[in-house]
């Protein structure tokens, strides 16, 4: 899984990338530059995943299938939904720096999804 | 008149680039002929999308058609391209006035006036908002006045803008498309400070979006921090039927912009910043 991560991380201005579990938050697997803690931004991530899930669906947007928090100092981008082997659902996430480009790591983000069905 | 149109209905058959559609469209509208000048206007504007005459002249069109949702924004694009168009500025100030923003309203017509310090006009308008009255909708610069232009529209007193609320919930976006089906403000404990959610079937989703929402600024703010992100800006949305952009007016509110989602996630930006200064505005007004 962390050959399909290099998909992510080779776009430039990605500083890290990583499988959650969507349910439990989880890393399933990471690439993450030294500094970025795995654990607690998968949680995070997650977490707000979740939050962002039920509140677009009562809005009648649908599930996400793309989103992207911008800050000041970079960005994280993840694409959610794709199911795990064990049945879970998966997040694709990705750590980038705020001059990255936004439409080709999205790119990415989706063939990774579409690879660990 | 009807001589006018035809004439230059001929010109711009015989030549579709020109920019004789301003005339035309302007000397439509003045004969009430709406739905003629509104198709001028769209045309013209397809061909010269950053002419900022043209998107003044959609937008009086519409605010002739009472859409002011679409005029607002289209006057707001022209002074996006032209920052000193006068008929720009004051269309704005008259929807701004509509709404109850005086603020804004005269802020706009003095911007016009030093722009165009000679133009009676600027300060007849300043002088009858200042009394109350609506000032009269914008008219093209050079287009004879008053014959056949709307007449000035003098608000009845129940919609007066200085009875109103200061923080009637209604008003914190109005002017903006999708005001109270598509725009969203609330607490963060995911009370409703304003605005309004319709779900595609057109039930009211205002309440639970906002309880599942509530949270997700602290949330979102802790994340970035963990990153080393700084401060978060904004979320950006991609859903199956529909897009949505989050942002934070203040530290503690958060607000929902949906659209279908054939609208791109940068436009859909670009609208949550101007809805975002307007909540802003709005909020501050209520301290």
């Amino acid at each position: 899984m962390s050959t399909t991560l290099d998909l992510i991380t080779r776009v430039r201005g990605v500083r890290g990338a990583m499988l959650v579990s969507a349910d439990d938050g989880i890393v399933v697997a990471e690439q993450l530059m030294e500094g970025i803690k795995g654990g607690a931004v998968a949680a995070l991530a997650a977490s707000l995943a979740g939050r962002l899930r039920r509140a677009m669906e009562a809005a009648g947007t649908g599930t996400s299938v793309f989103w992207h928090l911008q800050a000041e100092q970079g960005a994280l981008l993840v694409v959610p939904g794709a199911n795990s082997p064990g049945g879970g659902s998966i997040l694709v996430v990705a750590v980038a720096e705020p001059d990255v480009n936004i439409g080709l790591v999205r790119l990415e983000l989706l063939r990774v999804a579409e690879k660990v069905i | 008149m009807a001589d006018d149109i035809r004439a230059l209905s001929t010109e711009l058959a015989q030549d579709p680039q020109s920019l004789v559609f301003l005339r035309l469209g302007e000397a439509l509208r003045r004969k009430g002929q709406l739905d003629a000048a509104l198709r001028v206007a769209m045309n013209g504007l397809e061909r010269h999308p950053h002419l900022a005459d043209a998107h003044d002249l959609y937008a009086r069109v519409l605010t002739d058609k009472r859409d002011y949702e679409r005029a607002f924004d289209e006057w707001d694009m022209a002074v996006r391209i032209a920052p000193n168009h006068t008929g720009a500025l004051k269309g704005l100030a008259f929807l701004y006035f509509k709404v109850g923003d005086l603020a804004q309203a005269e802020a706009h017509l003095e911007q016009a006036r030093k722009v165009e310090p000679d133009d009676p006009s600027i300060d007849q308008a300043i002088a009858m908002m200042r009394g109350g009255v609506s000032p009269p909708a914008p008219t093209a610069p050079t287009a004879p006045t008053a014959e056949h232009a709307p007449a000035p529209t003098a608000m009845p007193a129940a919609t007066a803008p200085t009875a109103a609320s200061p923080l009637d919930e209604s008003r914190v976006f109005a002017g903006l498309e999708g005001a109270n089906e598509g725009l969203l403000l609330i607490d963060g404990a995911g009370r409703v400070l304003g605005g309004a959610l319709r779900d595609r079937s057109g039930a009211d989703v205002t309440d639970a979006v906002a309880a599942y929402l509530a949270g997700v600024s602290q949330e979102a703010a802790r994340t970035a921090k963990l990153l080393g992100l700084g401060a978060w800006n904004g979320l950006s949305a991609e859903g199956q039927q529909g897009n949505v952009h989050l942002a934070h007016p203040t530290p503690e509110a958060l607000l929902l912009v949906v659209r279908e989602r054939g609208i791109p996630l940068g436009r859909l930006a670009i609208l949550a910043q101007r809805a975002t200064a307007m909540a802003r505005r709005w909020l501050e007004r209520g301290t």
